[in-house]
Formats: C-alpha cells, sequence, structure tokens
C-alpha cells in the first residue's frame, strides 16, 4: 500500500533526528517522490469503477466492527496524486528555504507525518479512518506551525489552529454518531449504498440526515477554514512558507471537501444541509476576499485568498456541482501552492520582509519567481488558457444551474475580488520601483526555483482535463471520477455556459485592469475617502478581537472562577464542614477540662453521692 | 432489708457523720495536697466508726471483717497516695493543689 | 496455571518481606524484581484467560477463612477486573522506577510500594465480599504513609484528607455490606460472603426512611464509597491535594490504578445488588459525572500548578467513564471499560512526566518552566506524544475510549451526548495550554537551560507505557477480545428490568 513506505518513512524521520542535518532534507523529498511514484503506479493499474481494498478490525460499534479500511479508487487516485506530487515539490523547495533552519531533522520529519496523516485520510475507506487522518493533520499542522516555538506568538498560533479544528472535530464526532444510529455503518460504500436504495430511508428521516450532514460539514467548517472557524489559518502563516504551501494550500484544508464530496450521496438526499453548505462557502468567499483586498502581508493576502478559494468550492458542493469542486480542488492545490511557494522565494529573497509595501520592482531580481509567479496569478484570477479558468467557470456554472441568482452573484463578485487583491498583490511587489532602497534580493538557487516552475506548468496545463461541457470535447476529469461523484445536472444550452465564462472573465479582465490603475500609481497610503473602509478591512472585520472579547476572555475568567472559588471556597469547604464542626465541637468539650484537680474532686464526690442515691431510691421503694 | 432508714441515731453515728462531714468538706476545700489526703483517711474512719457501731450493736462479726478491709486498703491506698504527692513535690516544688493545671483544656 | 491469582497476590507480599532485611540499594532492585515478576505473570494471566467464560469467575482460588459465616479467602477473574489486574501490575515497575531517586528510608518506601501492589490486585480479585472490603481498607494505610510521610510540604494534610474521605464513604459501604450479608442470611438461610451468592439477594424497594427504600440504602452506601474514590464531582476535592503532595510513584499509582477501583466497584457492587435503585439514581449520576468531565477541565484550564493540572485531568477522564456506565448501553460499557485501562496509562504517563521534571527542577509551576522543548527535546516529544493519547488523538489509546462512550451515550441521550462532546475539545485546551507553558515560548529562568534530557531509568519507564498507548489505539481487539461478549449480556444480566439488546441501528445493512 501507498502509505506504508510513508509510515516506514516517519519512523525513519524521527529517528534521525540526533544523526543529520542537511541529508534530512534529501531523505524526506525522497520518501515523498517514492510514495508519488507508488500513487502513479496504483492509478496506473487502475481500472475505472473499481478499488483496491485492504481492511483490518479495529474496534466495534453498536454491535457491527469498525476497521482499519483503506480503499484506493478513483477519487483517492486524483487527490493521492495532488498530495503526493506537490508535496514532493515542496519537500524539494523546503530544502532550500530552510537551509539555515537549526533541526532540519525535525521539520522534515513532521513534513513526512503529515504526508502521512493526509494519505490516510483519503485513502480511508470509512470515516473512523478518515478521521485518524483529520486528526493527524490537524496534529501535524500544530507541530508545524508552531516550528519555530522560541516565539510565543507563534506557539500560540499553533494552539488555536489545533483549537479551533477540534471544535470542528467535536461537530465532526457527532455527525459520526448519528451516522452510526441511521446506517449501522460508517463505511463510505455502504452508506452510498443504502442511499441509493429507494426504500431505505422515508420522509421522516429527512430531519436525521439533514443533522447529520450538518455536522460533519461542521467538522469540515473548521478544518477547510470557513465561516466562523476560519480564524487560524490566517495566524497560521507564522509557520515556515513550505508548510504554509502544503498544509494550507494544497491539503489539509482540502481534506473538508474532500469529506464532503465522498459523503456527497448523503448531502444529496440531505437538501437543507446542503444549502448551508453553499450558503456558508459563498458568504466565506466574499467575506474572506474583501479582507483580502487590504492585507499588508503577503501571506496573510494568500491565506484569505485561500480561505476565499475554498469558500468557493463549498459553494460548489452545496450547489451539488461536486466534480466542479473536486477539480478545483486540484487547479488551486497547483497554482496556489505556487503563489506561496513564490512567496516563499520572495520572503527568502528579502532576507524575512513580508510586508508588501516595503516591496516592489522585484521582476528584475527575481526573473524566475516573476515568471512563475505571473502564471499563478493569472491562474487565480481565471484568465483562460490557465487551469484556473476552466475549473473556476465550472464551479460558477454549477451554481448558476442550480443555486440560483443570488448564489451565483456571491461567487462572482467573490472572482471578481479575488483578481482585484491578487493583481494588487502582483503589482505592488514585482511591478514599479523598488520600495526598500537599503535591500539587495537575490534570486533563490535552482532548489527552489524548479518547484516553482513545476508548479507553473502544472497550473498552466491541468486545465485542459476538465474542458467546459459546450464544446462537446471528451472531459478526461469528469469521466474519470463519473462512477464516484454525481455529477450536478447542467442544462445544455450552449449560450448559458458561454455566456456565464464571458461575464466571469470580462469582469476579471476589468477587475484586474482597474487594480493596475489604482495601484500602479499607488504611494503607499491610502486615500482619505477609503480609509475608514480600508480600515476595517485591514482589521480583518475585527473578527478575532470580537472572538478574544466574547468567548475567550469570559470563558478565562469562568475557568479562573472555578478554580479559584467554587472548588475551594465552595465544594471543598464543603465537604471539610463535618471536619469543622468535629474540631469546634470538640475545642467547645474541652472546655469541661478546668485542669483543676479541686474541681474533680468535687465532681467525683457529687457523682458518687449520685449514684447512692439512685441506689438508696431503689431500695427504700423495695 | 425492711429495717433500712428505720433505726434511732445513736451518739455514735453523730461522731461518724461529723467525722465524714468534717473530712468532706475539707477535701473539697483544702490546698493542700497532704491534707486533702488526710480528709480522705479522716472520711474512712467516720466509716469504721459506722461499721463498728452496727458490729457491736448487733453482735455479728461482719462490721468488723469491713473494719479490718477498710483499714488494710485505707493503708495501702495511703501510701500509694503519699508516693505520688512526693513525686509531684519533686515535679513542681509545691504540693498546692493549684499547681497542677496540664490537664487544663 | 490455575493458581495464577494467587501468585499475583503473594509476589508482591513476598517481595515486600524480602526487602525488610534489605539495605536501600538492594530493596530497590528487588522491589523492581517482583515488579518485574508481576509483570510476567499478567502476561500468563492474558494467555490463560478465557474469553468464553467473561462473564463469570474464572481461576478461582480459595481458601477458608471464617466458615461459620461462610467467609473465604477467595479470588477470581473475570471481564471487569482482569484489565485492571493487568493494567496494576503493569503500572507497578513504572511506579518503582520513578521512585528511584528517593533518597530517605526508601526500604520502606518500596515495602510501601508492594503491599499497596497486594491490597489493589487482591481487592481486584476478590470475589468474597469481606475479603474485598478488608483490602478496600487495606489499601488505605500504604497510600497514607506514601502521602504522608514521602510527600511534598502539606503532605500531612493532604494524606490525612485523603484518609478520612475515603474512609468515611467505606465505612457507609461497610454498613451496606453487612446489610445484604444479614440479609442473605434471611432470605436464603446460609451465610456466605461470596459476591456472585449476595447477587441473589432481593432487597425491598419499599420505603423506610425518607423515602428510601433499603435498595436505595444498599445502593447509597457502596456508591458513596466508589463515588469518592473515582471521583466523582463534588467528592473530588481530596484528589488534587492527593496528588499534588504524593510522590511521583505515588500519584502513578493513585491515577492509574486506585481510582479505577472505584468504577469497578460500581460495576461489581452497585449495580448488580441494587439495579433498581441504580435506575433510580441513574440521571443523577449522569448530571454530576457530566458536571465532573465539564468543571474538571475548565478548573484544569486555570491551574498554575502542573501536577493539580493533571489531576483535575483525572476528574475530567473518569467523568466520562461514569457517564458510559450510565448510559446504560453495550458501547458506554466497552468505552468505559476500555478508558479505565487507557487514562491509567496516559495519566500515569504524564505523571511521569511531571516527576521527571520535578526531579530536575523541584518545581511544578508553570511560571517557572517555558521553553523545554529546546533544552529537553525528546522529552518534549514524549510529552507531546502523551499529551496526544490524553487528548484522544486517533490512532492512540485515547480515542477508542472515548469514541465507544460518547457514541453510547449519544445513543442513550443526544443531549448529554452533546455536552461531553464538548468535554473533547476542552481536553484539548487544557492540555495544550499546559504544553505551551511547559514546552514552547521563552523559557522562564536561565536554570531551565541546564537541564538534562531523559535518563536510561526513564526511558525504561516510559517506553513500556507507550507501547501499550499505540498497541490500544491500533488494536483495541487485542484487550476487547479477551473480554468476550460478556460486556454485551452485562447489562441484560445485572439489570434485567431493562430490556436492552445490542444497538439495533436505524435501518439495518443488507436488507434482503
Amino acid at each position: 500500500m501507498i502509505f506504508v513506505p510513508l509510515a516506514g518513512a516517519i519512523v525513519g524521520g524521527l529517528l534521525l533526528r540526533p544523526i543529520s542535518v542537511r541529508r534530512a532534507g534529501v531523505l524526506a523529498t525522497l520518501v515523498a517522490a517514492a510514495s508519488f511514484v507508488a500513487t502513479v503506479v496504483l492509478w496506473a493499474g487502475l481500472s475505472p469503477g473499481s478499488a483496491v481494498t485492504f481492511s483490518v478490525p479495529w474496534f466495534p460499534v453498536g454491535g457491527r466492527m469498525v476497521e482499519w479500511g483503506f480503499r484506493f479508487d478513483a477519487l483517492t487516485a486524483v487527490m493521492c496524486l495532488v498530495v503526493t506530487g506537490i508535496g514532493s515539490v515542496i519537500h524539494l523547495f523546503s530544502i532550500g528555504y530552510m537551509s539555515e533552519d537549526r533541526t532540519p531533522a525535525r521539520y522534515f520529519a513532521y513534513l513526512n507525518l503529515f504526508l502521512f496523516a493526509m494519505l490516510v485520510l483519503v485513502t480511508a475507506d470509512n470515516l473512523a479512518v478518515l478521521f485518524v487522518g483529520w486528526e493527524g493533520v490537524g496534529l501535524c499542522s500544530y507541530l508545524l506551525i508552531g516550528y519555530w516555538y522560541q516565539d510565543p506568538v507563534k506557539a500560540a498560533a499553533g494552539m488555536k489552529a489545533f483549537l479551533v479544528n477540534r471544535i470542528g472535530d467535536a461537530g465532526f464526532l457527532i455527525g459520526m454518531f448519528l451516522c452510526v444510529g441511521i446506517f449501522g455503518t460508517l463505511r463510505f460504500e455502504e452508506i452510498a449504498r443504502l442511499l441509493g436504495q429507494a426504500d431505505a430511508f422515508s420522509l421522516g428521516d429527512l430531519p436525521k440526515l439533514n443533522l447529520a450532514a450538518l455536522f460533519l460539514f461542521a467538522g469540515a467548517v473548521g478544518k477547510s477554514a470557513q465561516i466562523p472557524l476560519f480564524v487560524w489559518l490566517p495566524d497560521a502563516m507564522a509557520g515556515p512558507t513550505p508548510v504554509s504551501a502544503l498544509i494550507h494550500a494544497a491539503t489539509m484544508v482540502t481534506a473538508g471537501i474532500y469529506l464532503v464530496v465522498r459523503m456527497s450521496p448523503l448531502f444529496q438526499v440531505a437538501a437543507d444541509a446542503s444549502q448551508v453548505v453553499a450558503v456558508i462557502g459563498g458568504a466565506t468567499a466574499l467575506f474572506a476576499a474583501l479582507i483580502a483586498t487590504s492585507q499588508r502581508d503577503i501571506k496573510k493576502v494568500l491565506a484569505y485568498s485561500t480561505v476565499s478559494q475554498l469558500g468557493l468550492i463549498f459553494l460548489a458542493l452545496g450547489c451539488r456541482a461536486y466534480l466542479a469542486g473536486i477539480f478545483h480542488v486540484v487547479t488551486h492545490a497547483f497554482f496556489k501552492a505556487l503563489l506561496f511557494l513564490g512567496a516563499g522565494s520572495v520572503i527568502h529573497a528579502m532576507h524575512g520582509e513580508q510586508d508588501i509595501l516595503k516591496m516592489g520592482g522585484l521582476r528584475r531580481a527575481l526573473p524566475h519567481t516573476f515568471l512563475t509567479f505571473t502564471v499563478g496569478w493569472l491562474a487565480i484570477c481565471g484568465i483562460p488558457p490557465l487551469s484556473g479558468f476552466f475549473s473556476k467557470d465550472l464551479i460558477l456554472f454549477g451554481v448558476l444551474s442550480n443555486g440560483g441568482w443570488g448564489l451565483w452573484l456571491t461567487g462572482t463578485l467573490a472572482s471578481v475580488l479575488t483578481a482585484f487583491y491578487m493583481t494588487r498583490l502582483y503589482v505592488l511587489v514585482f511591478l514599479g520601483q523598488s520600495r526598500s532602497p537599503g535591500v539587495h534580493p537575490h534570486e533563490s538557487p535552482p532548489v527552489m526555483s524548479a518547484p516553482l516552475w513545476c508548479l507553473a506548468i502544472g497550473s498552466a496545463v491541468v486545465g485542459f482535463l476538465e474542458l467546459p461541457h459546450f464544446l462537446h470535447l471528451p472531459a478526461v476529469f469528469g469521466g474519470y471520477l463519473h462512477a464516484l461523484i454525481p455529477e450536478a445536472p447542467m442544462p445544455d444550452g450552449p449560450l448559458g455556459e458561454v455566456g456565464a465564462m464571458l461575464v466571469a472573465t470580462v469582469l476579471a479582465v476589468c477587475s484586474i485592469a482597474l487594480a493596475f490603475v489604482v495601484f500602479s500609481r499607488a504611494s503607499g497610503t491610502v486615500p482619505g475617502w477609503a480609509r475608514p473602509v480600508v480600515g476595517v478591512l485591514e482589521g480583518k472585520f475585527f473578527v478575532d478581537e470580537l472572538y478574544h472579547r466574547v468567548i475567550v476572555e469570559p470563558f478565562g475568567w469562568i475557568c479562573a472562577r472555578c478554580a479559584r472559588v467554587i472548588d475551594p471556597r465552595i465544594v471543598d469547604a464543603g465537604l471539610m464542614l463535618p471536619a469543622r464542626l468535629c474540631r469546634a465541637g470538640g475545642t467547645v468539650l474541652s472546655l469541661v477540662q478546668w485542669g483543676a484537680v479541686q474541681f474533680y474532686l468535687l465532681v467525683f464526690v457529687l457523682g458518687a453521692l449520685a449514684v447512692l442515691w439512685a441506689v438508696m431510691g431503689r431500695m427504700v421503694t423495695l | 432489708m425492711g429495717a433500712i432508714g428505720t433505726g434511732a441515731l445513736y451518739w455514735t453515728h453523730y461522731i461518724a457523720i461529723s467525722l465524714i462531714a468534717l473530712g468532706l468538706i475539707g477535701f473539697l476545700i483544702r490546698r493542700n495536697a497532704v491534707v486533702v489526703l488526710m480528709c480522705l483517711e479522716l472520711m474512712l474512719q467516720g466509716v469504721n466508726l459506722l461499721f463498728l457501731e452496727a458490729s457491736v450493736r448487733t453482735g455479728t462479726p461482719d462490721g468488723i471483717l469491713m473494719v479490718v478491709l477498710i483499714i488494710t486498703v485505707g493503708a495501702a491506698e495511703a501510701a500509694v497516695g503519699l508516693g505520688i504527692i512526693l513525686n509531684l513535690f519533686r515535679l513542681k516544688g509545691t504540693v498546692e493543689l493549684d499547681a497542677f493545671r496540664s490537664l487544663q483544656g | 496455571m490455575s493458581s495464577i491469582l494467587f501468585w499475583l497476590v503473594a509476589v508482591p507480599v513476598l517481595g515486600s518481606l524480602i526487602c525488610i532485611p534489605l539495605s536501600d540499594r538492594y530493596a530497590r532492585w528487588a522491589a523492581l524484581a517482583t515488579g518485574v515478576v508481576g509483570v510476567v505473570l499478567a502476561g500468563l494471566l492474558y494467555a490463560a484467560f478465557d474469553p468464553a467464560q467473561a462473564d463469570r469467575f474464572q481461576l478461582a482460588v480459595e481458601f477458608p477463612w471464617i466458615p461459620a459465616f461462610g467467609i473465604r479467602f477467595a479470588l477470581g477473574v473475570d471481564a471487569l477486573n482482569f484489565p485492571l489486574v493487568l493494567l496494576s501490575k503493569l503500572v507497578l515497575p513504572v511506579a518503582l522506577l520513578a521512585s528511584w531517586g528517593e533518597q530517605r528510608h526508601a526500604r520502606a518506601f518500596m515495602i510501601c510500594y508492594l503491599a499497596l501492589d497486594a491490597a489493589m490486585v487482591g481487592c481486584l480479585l476478590a470475589t468474597d465480599i469481606f475479603l474485598f472490603y478488608v483490602l478496600w481498607e487495606a489499601m488505605l494505610i500504604p497510600m497514607l504513609l506514601l502521602i504522608g510521610v514521602w510527600g511534598s510540604k502539606e503532605r500531612v494534610y493532604a494524606a490525612v484528607k485523603f484518609f478520612l474521605f475515603t474512609f468515611a464513604g467505606s465505612v457507609l459501604m461497610l454498613a451496606a455490606v453487612l446489610w445484604v450479608f444479614v440479609e442473605h442470611h434471611a432470605q436464603i438461610g446460609a451465610y456466605t460472603g461470596d459476591i456472585a451468592a449476595l447477587g441473589s439477594v432481593v432487597l425491598s424497594t419499599t420505603p423506610v426512611l425518607y423515602g428510601l427504600s433499603p435498595m436505595d440504602l444498599v445502593f447509597l452506601g457502596f456508591t458513596l464509597a466508589f463515588a469518592v474514590k473515582v471521583p466523582l464531582f463534588p467528592l473530588h476535592t481530596w484528589l488534587p491535594d492527593a496528588h499534588v503532595q504524593a510522590p511521583t510513584g505515588g500519584s502513578i499509582l493513585l491515577a492509574a490504578v486506585l481510582l479505577k477501583l472505584g468504577t469497578y466497584g460500581l460495576l461489581r457492587f452497585s449495580i448488580p445488588y441494587a439495579p433498581l435503585a441504580f435506575l433510580k439514581f441513574q440521571g443523577a449520576l449522569s448530571v454530576l459525572s457530566v458536571i465532573g468531565i465539564v468543571y474538571g477541565a475548565w478548573v484544569a484550564l486555570a491551574q498554575t500548578d502542573m501536577k493539580r493540572l493533571i489531576a483535575y485531568s483525572s476528574v475530567s477522564h473518569l467523568g466520562f467513564v461514569v457517564l458510559g456506565i450510565c448510559a446504560l448501553n453495550t458501547d458506554g460499557l466497552t468505552g468505559a471499560v476500555l478508558q479505565m485501562v487507557n487514562h491509567g496509562l496516559s495519566t500515569g504517563a504524564l505523571f511521569l512526566l511531571v516527576g521527571i521534571l520535578y526531579e530536575r527542577r523541584h518545581s511544578r509551576e508553570l511560571a517557572d518552566l517555558g521553553g523545554l522543548a529546546e533544552f529537553m527535546p525528546k522529552y518534549a516529544v514524549f510529552l507531546v506524544f502523551i499529551a496526544c493519547s490524553s487528548m484522544a488523538v486517533p490512532g492512540l489509546n485515547g480515542f477508542v475510549g472515548e469514541f465507544l462512550v460518547l457514541r453510547g451515550v449519544f445513543q442513550a441521550s443526544p443531549l448529554f451526548g452533546v455536552v461531553a462532546v464538548t468535554g473533547v475539545v476542552f481536553g484539548a485546551l487544557y492540555l495544550l495550554v499546559m504544553l505551551r507553558a511547559v514546552l514552547f515560548g521563552p523559557t522562564a529562568s536561565s536554570e531551565n537551560r541546564a537541564l538534562s534530557d531523559l535518563s536510561l531509568r526513564d526511558w525504561a519507564a516510559l517506553v513500556p507505557l507507550c507501547i501499550f498507548i499505540v498497541w490500544l489505539g491500533i488494536a483495541p481487539g487485542a484487550l476487547l477480545s479477551r473480554l468476550g461478549g460478556s460486556l454485551d449480556g452485562y447489562w441484560r444480566k445485572a439489570v434485567p428490568s431493562l430490556s436492552i439488546g445490542a444497538d439495533v441501528p436505524l435501518r439495518e445493512g443488507g436488507r434482503s
């Protein structure tokens, strides 16, 4: 199986810790590449509609046995290829990026561990094993985000990620319990089969099914950073940039999407839940895009961009356009990873500077980075013929066909904003004149540039896997996944699809042009009329502050009250009450002991007289 | 049994009662441990007198038996008591009862 | 082989006797050897246990004691005490290794541990109710000594508090025991101390005292004793003090085994002897355990002393166990039994790690620590690993137990299920806070820089625990298969008035 070599790699990586320095990087990359090769081999051997499976019993629930079950089918193949392929590329990039790190063995061990957990997640054949991978990637992201733990801010960011994820996981657990209760099993295959039987469920079961779907989606909200649990992702930029690329662009955050797609038979039936998914996705897409327009940190822009793109995907999933969603996952993995690695290259070149307002004119100093970043930029804006164009249009068309105008407008608006802020980023970083005269940036070594080019080629080419329907050309991607993913019904008329495409593309181009105009002449300061708006946007709508005020602080107060007041003074005091009473009673009673011998003599005599009286009294009456 | 409490009071009874009363009062009032012990002995003597009188009046030896017993035990008890008082004196340098308050509280 | 139970109890006793004439140095090794022999015996027990007969006592050992009253020295193992016996035998060498560094009266120290082990295992294996009671009380004395003599600053207060709390409960239990014993004679005509036989006593349910029937009173007598031990909110306040003041090995044994005796008692006595009373009080118990889960986590969050934090985490975790029992279904019960073992392993390991730190730094205050991941990297790995196990990260032991408990609770009452699930989040919260305070961030004092990493002894103590943590996480079947179907049948047998079968899902999979 795929993950066995990976499991070996983790152990190897962990044991290597005291030994090597740079070799760790090479070993880790080779391992990742090996898993990629294994994936390809398995994929090649896979005939459509079939799967390779493997399972061992794990523990019993509800009378049935949950197993360590693994499954390699078409969907898994796609995800694995993305994960291992892009993962290997990022491993390679890390060798260059982390060249000055003191504990590379630890870093690469964590990276490999992450890869392992992600692969477990996507090869799971039931919800429980998926959850193993799910929490596994959560753990690894905690370790990797907080990698530079000497800085308390970074350590706190890692903790935040894990915790917010955990909140989602609580929902996931409840969803799992509901599934056991409804279906009696956690295996995807069986759930799909049960849902497929026409007479299996009645109308009365619908609320339960909706609830199950909603709770599972709650887990996805946490993992894939949707409203209201997205707050961890921007903070997660505290980690090394390759980590951001791998975890937060290409793989971990897509786990939530993968979950929803795997459970698509459930979401197909649970219409209300799907509606919620779509609404949250759309809202997140818009919200995050707005925030991204005013961020100064290059990584934060990309972070909010990721949140926004994920929102877009959920929007599609909520509108039953699962194929579009997965397709965008693949294309997004390519160009977002590219963008992040490019940002990493920039940061590396600028010796750690991440504020875009201090950059500029880097196109001359970093040619490779500039060119590849251009590809990524165009892809994310949805410009043909790059991959982003195809996938985004597929999504928007799916939303239009199944979700209605409101959702389509939301998605389109988010896309327009995407083009806007990405262009802003592009202009401010690469074009114009340098705003930091003292800094002399240098291009990255080939170790870092080669991955960039790989991803750039991928971003450009991958789009052709799924051509728009109206061309009636073979849709490779969709055909491949056809058996697994229900396809959203799409009206056949060419006008609808072409029209949507044209509208989206034209708007994107306009947006790009606008951004060029605005930011090419930018002096780094915001004009007065825009300042309040920009202030709010730059402050991320103050969501973090809100959470802190409303949730974190009161909760801390409650805990402190419990610990300092309730427990010691109320509970403990209550239980110590008998002890105190005894002691008090003893103190009172001891007052009888005067210590004076004469008093004792008196008592002695009186006692004797009393006895005598009693005895005499009885004798007299007798 | 019926004869209890119905007998006449002879002059020996008065003496005996006086002895007991005096002994009791002294027992309770005096502060010197030796004097308290002596008062205790006084009470014993009063009791002895009562027993003797009863024995003489009824002509049975029971009373004299009791007296012998009381004298013996009294002697032993006085010896022990004086021994204790001696040790107390060694401890505190006095035999005033007020000085021995360590059992207080 | 059939007398293995006897040896399980006798070996520690013999070990302690051997230690008496030895010097401090040799006493440690003798005690450790005894512990290892105990582990070997536990392994043999594991092999000898017959899953098919897991619902009754097997491998029984019996000696007459007070024949006139049918009281015997009788040991037997069944599904309920089997996991706990294995756990306590396994944890003993760990606790001994943790206490290796104690310099004052080391010989007596070791003897206390061995005596404690003998009493605990004997109590678990007892099939005679008076033997159980005697050993229950007997456990208190070594523990009292361990805390009171070799503990920290406030040790006397903590030891006395521990003793009095537990003793008060035990006295109530004695009353209940005697009642059942006398009732048995009244109803059946013979005196016996056999636990299984006493189960056939029918206690009356007519109210006699403040609306409580004899069955209620017996139930309360037993349960209050066990509730103190578990500890169930609000009787938990002895635990933080006891744990904080106890020496490391004492804490380990306390957390790993002693606390489980409370839940074991619930399953062995309270429920089978007074099932209707249990049903009556089940709601209250559930509420208390849920409060324990959540409140325990909240209070843990606000602690500044590492050991106190872990102590409150025990309150939280055992709340899950009791809640699983109160769920009245197979999943909850299986999860509860699993969690008893899991908690022993994880929390035992946590206390071990705290002890390792305390040895070096002589402080448990979080404020004195910080940034240790840089100076003690191997320690950091273990701490994170064990914290994950405690947090119920899937793949490690805690997950399966918690999943089963939560699933059982959810099935019984979605409301309780949802509240209990929040316990999962809070659990992660305080552990992460602890990790951050100890391992990450800037270091609080320069002393921390010079701390040495794990020694060979530390490795020897930690690794066995970690092996089991991983093993039980990946293959809990190793333990569960031994229990056979006895847990399924437990509710049917103990509470026959409740018609509970295996869970039936909304739709059976595979309808023809």
